[in-house]
């Protein structure tokens, strides 16, 4: 039988402090991080902002100095460019929604084939996004957290009991707000995929918790006398191989998708990446501890 | 062998087959099968999003309210009409949405009530007012999306573009979505051109026709309009035309004076084509008018000779010729600077109709085809990447148990992927991230029960009541695990859009499916190698 842990004795319960304080300092980040991008100070995608992005493949690789260049030099107002690795790709981002749409990817193309006539591209994509769309898809997105969230809670609080619901509860969004934060800090876009993959994470976090909740939920059945911080510790123990390998085969898929899925994808499973390593942590350390605090020790003696 | 464990495999197995079967189109091989199969088995498969597949999606506003106001207006010019021909004395004049009649008399009442009873009408002092009631509104803006709708059909027909998907959504949207369009630019233009085609006499008798200046810098047009907004009599307004020099593709502008009214519309066109002019080989566009159109043109014509007839699209005049003489039989033609690609859209519009409002872009996501080809190809990749790093890391940790849930994991993407087409689903690229995670968490449920196995076996079980009682315990921990993330995929199909209902799709079905294959196909297995010899050790 091969075993990454074996009969590990760790005091989970007793470091929920620790714990407490790390996840209260990236769950404020991650609410400053709402806090932003709700004010639209956040670098939103064009799906969120509205706006213009234009991929380019060109023949031979191009400077992305060259290419500023030339856009200044055009009159393109407002824009940023990201070079993708390997092919040649330079993507522009252009955030001026007063314009019409259309204008401004016919403008940023023909500028760029006039003044860079040397080097041939081709579109590989356009996307361009007017306020009232951009407003919808926030306002989407927001409902679908709420919405997941919700549900979510209804469902553990039915088949557990409300403490445990809430403990899972407060573990999915601590994931899904570290995440953000994460983002944030590092100054990636925040866009329609990166709330796909946080609602990914909310679900499967809750892989995690749930394998957790059901194992102090049975010892805490055969265990009448033990207090019950020592069946909670012990439960984590218990399982604790099955919760890291369970989220370690699904790491093992974003990291595949991380290195080989390309471009599109590849913000996409950082994030993945980033939410199973949090969440399988908040499985642990966050979720448990709150259905201590929150049910006190009595809650679970009548049962 | 067990006779339930019989059933199971053989249910097992026909899953299998009616998945390849579903898949088939999606492969090569679908090509190879016998006639009497690609016609009566299934042949659809999966579809590719537009995001793999490359093509355009757009989302047009319909501008009702734009269709309100002419329609308004169309009210106000025939009301004209009708007080000249009955020879009554009144100014008819357009307030927003209002059309005011002034001085008002009983006979010119009694004209109105008979003629225009679907209008509201109120009566103060010398003036009469006319408008149009909230029913009627509605129904002029429905009216215009659904116009629209049928016109952009028509437009796109006739572009010629296979597959295409036009659908209204919500009040006044409407979504296009284009597979495989090479030209983007040219089929947006199609589309959203409006292609109002309106006849408009030149006001040269003016003075101010002279003080407008010949030729302007491309992007002046505001400041020459608000430089004489003051000057231009009322009935008049300032057009510009396009001229673009064929050796040096320069292209300038210069303003002319027409008159407001339209003589005639493009609503009386039966038939407009791309001609080639056989001196010069430059194309131009010959319309045909409707016996109605033809009468019209023949007496515009008629009543305007020696003065200019402005050909105007959408408020830009193409040319604006001399009438030389009375013009019967009912055919013109449209010149211009344009070449043939132009003359050939032009009359593509022009025979499909102008649409009733303008159309404003709200959203445009185009992909071109190497990139969604490359993106599969990518996707590729990375799945046969994490199936391969999962596969071996499953085998490593659980041994011969592994390679059950190894045969767990294949058996699940097949019926994914099977499931997928059955249902005809579409495959985005979020989608294939789906899959892939998917691969991921497919192989959980057996972790979860592998792990209690053990527990049962340290406990000291036999192998086949570990088996047995770790199947157990563990079903509802998978089920329950299994559930939440069901619900955030069912959230993200209720909320998402195209391309992450993809995912949705993707994520959620293959949760469901991982279901059933742990809890049927791996315990088959199980209890195939336990019926056989009372097995002493469990590999796990």
């Amino acid at each position: 039988m091969l075993e990454l842990v074996k009969n590990t004795k760790i005091d989970f319960m007793g470091k929920k402090y620790i714990a407490f304080v790390l996840s209260g300092i990236i769950s404020i980040i991650g609410l400053f991080a709402i806090y932003q991008i709700a004010h639209g100070r956040a670098n939103l995608g064009i799906d969120f902002a509205g706006g213009t992005s234009v991929q380019l493949k060109f023949e031979k690789p191009a400077k992305v100095h060259d290419v500023r260049k030339a856009l200044e030099e055009g009159g393109i107002k407002d824009f940023d460019l990201q070079e993708l690795t390997g092919e040649n790709k330079i993507l522009v981002r252009a955030k001026n929604i007063e314009i019409q749409l259309g204008k401004v990817s016919e403008q940023i193309t023909s500028v760029i084939s006039q003044k860079l006539p040397d080097n041939k591209f081709v579109v590989d994509s356009t996307t361009e996004i007017g306020p009232k769309v951009g407003g919808k898809l926030r306002a989407d997105a927001g409902w679908a957290i709420v919405v997941s969230t919700i549900a979510i809670l209804i469902y553990i609080a039915v088949r557990f009991k409300l403490n445990f619901a809430v403990g899972a509860t407060v573990a999915t969004f601590h994931d899904v707000t570290a995440v953000l934060a994460i983002f944030f800090l590092l100054g990636k876009e925040i866009n329609l995929i990166l709330v796909t993959a946080l609602l990914t994470i909310a679900g499967y976090s809750l892989t995690d918790t749930v394998v957790v909740f059901d194992r102090i939920r049975e010892n805490l059945r055969t265990r009448l006398k033990d207090p019950v911080d020592a069946v909670m510790n012990l439960s984590i123990n218990e399982v604790l191989s099955r919760t890291i390998v369970t989220s370690f085969t699904v790491l093992l898929t974003s990291i595949a998708l991380f290195f080989f899925g390309g471009e599109v994808l590849h913000d996409f499973s950082l994030a993945m990446i980033i939410g199973l390593l949090i969440g399988t942590y908040s499985s642990i350390f966050v979720a448990s501890p709150i259905v201590l605090l929150w049910g006190g020790n009595k809650a679970f003696a009548k049962k | 062998m067990n006779k339930s464990i019989f059933w199971r495999f053989l249910f097992i197995g026909i899953a299998v087959a009616a998945a390849v079967i579903f898949f088939l189109p999606n492969t090569p091989f679908f090509k190879s099968m016998p006639d009497w199969w690609q016609k009566n088995m299934p042949n659809k498969g999966i579809v590719l999003g537009l995001d793999l597949k490359g093509g355009l999606h757009l989302v047009f506003e319909v501008e009702a309210d734009k269709a309100v106001e002419s329609t308004v207006e169309r009210y106000a010019f025939t009301i004209k009409e009708m007080l000249q021909k009955k020879k009554l004395q009144a100014e008819v004049k357009k307030n927003g949405l209002n059309i005011e009649i002034t001085p008002t008399s009983q006979e010119l009442m009694k004209a109105l009530k008979e003629g225009y009873n679907n209008l509201d009408m109120s009566e103060s002092g010398q003036t009469a007012t006319l408008r149009l009631n909230d029913k009627e509104r509605s129904f002029i803006k429905d009216n215009a999306a659904n116009q629209a709708l049928e016109t952009i059909r028509n437009r796109i027909d006739q572009f010629g573009v296979a597959e295409p998907t036009i659908h209204r959504q919500g009040q006044n949207e409407i979504v296009v979505q284009l597979p495989g369009v090479k030209d983007p630019r040219r089929a947006i233009d199609l589309i959203g051109k409006t292609a109002l085609l309106e006849f408009k006499i030149v006001n040269d008798d003016s003075p101010i026709a002279a003080q407008l200046p010949s030729s302007i810098t491309l992007g002046d047009e505001e400041k020459i309009l608000s430089q004489f907004a003051d000057k231009v009599p009322a009935d008049s307004q300032i057009l510009f035309e396009k001229k673009v020099n064929k050796e040096t593709g320069a292209v300038t502008k210069f303003p002319i004076l027409v008159r407001k009214d339209a003589m005639l519309t493009g609503t009386l066109l039966t038939e407009a084509k791309v001609t080639l002019d056989s001196q010069f080989s430059t194309p131009y566009v010959s319309i045909s008018f409707n016996p109605e159109g033809a009468k019209r043109f023949e007496e515009v014509t008629g009543a305007n000779v020696k003065k200019r007839l402005a050909i105007v699209l959408d408020n830009t005049v193409y040319s604006a010729p001399v009438i030389q003489e009375k013009i019967g039989g009912g055919n013109a033609q449209i010149t211009g600077s344009y070449g043939m690609e132009e003359a050939k859209d032009l009359s593509i519009v022009l025979k499909a109709g102008a649409l009733p409002a303008p159309l404003k872009m709200l959203q445009n996501v185009t992909v071109g085809p190497s990139l969604g080809s490359d993106s599969i190809e990518a996707g590729k990749m990375a799945g046969l990447a994490g199936t391969i790093a999962v596969a071996i890391f499953m085998i490593f940790y659980y041994r011969l148990s592994g390679v059950i849930a190894d045969f767990a994991l294949i058996l699940n993407i097949i019926l994914l992927f099977g499931a997928m087409a059955s249902m005809n689903a579409t495959l985005s690229l979020p989608g294939i991230a789906g899959i892939i995670l998917v691969i991921g968490m497919a192989v959980d449920s057996n972790v979860l029960m592998f792990e209690r196995m053990r527990d049962e076996l340290r406990a000291g079980k036999t192998p086949r009541s570990a088996v047995d009682s770790g199947y157990k315990k563990a079903f509802w921990t998978i089920f329950d695990s299994h559930i939440t993330t069901l619900i955030t995929a069912a959230v993200l199909f209720q909320f998402g859009t195209g391309p992450i209902k993809g995912f949705a799709v993707t994520l959620g079905l293959g949760v469901t499916i991982n279901l059933y294959t742990a809890l049927i196909g791996t315990k088959s297995v199980f209890d195939l190698i336990n019926s056989r010899r009372d097995v002493k050790k469990l590999s796990i």
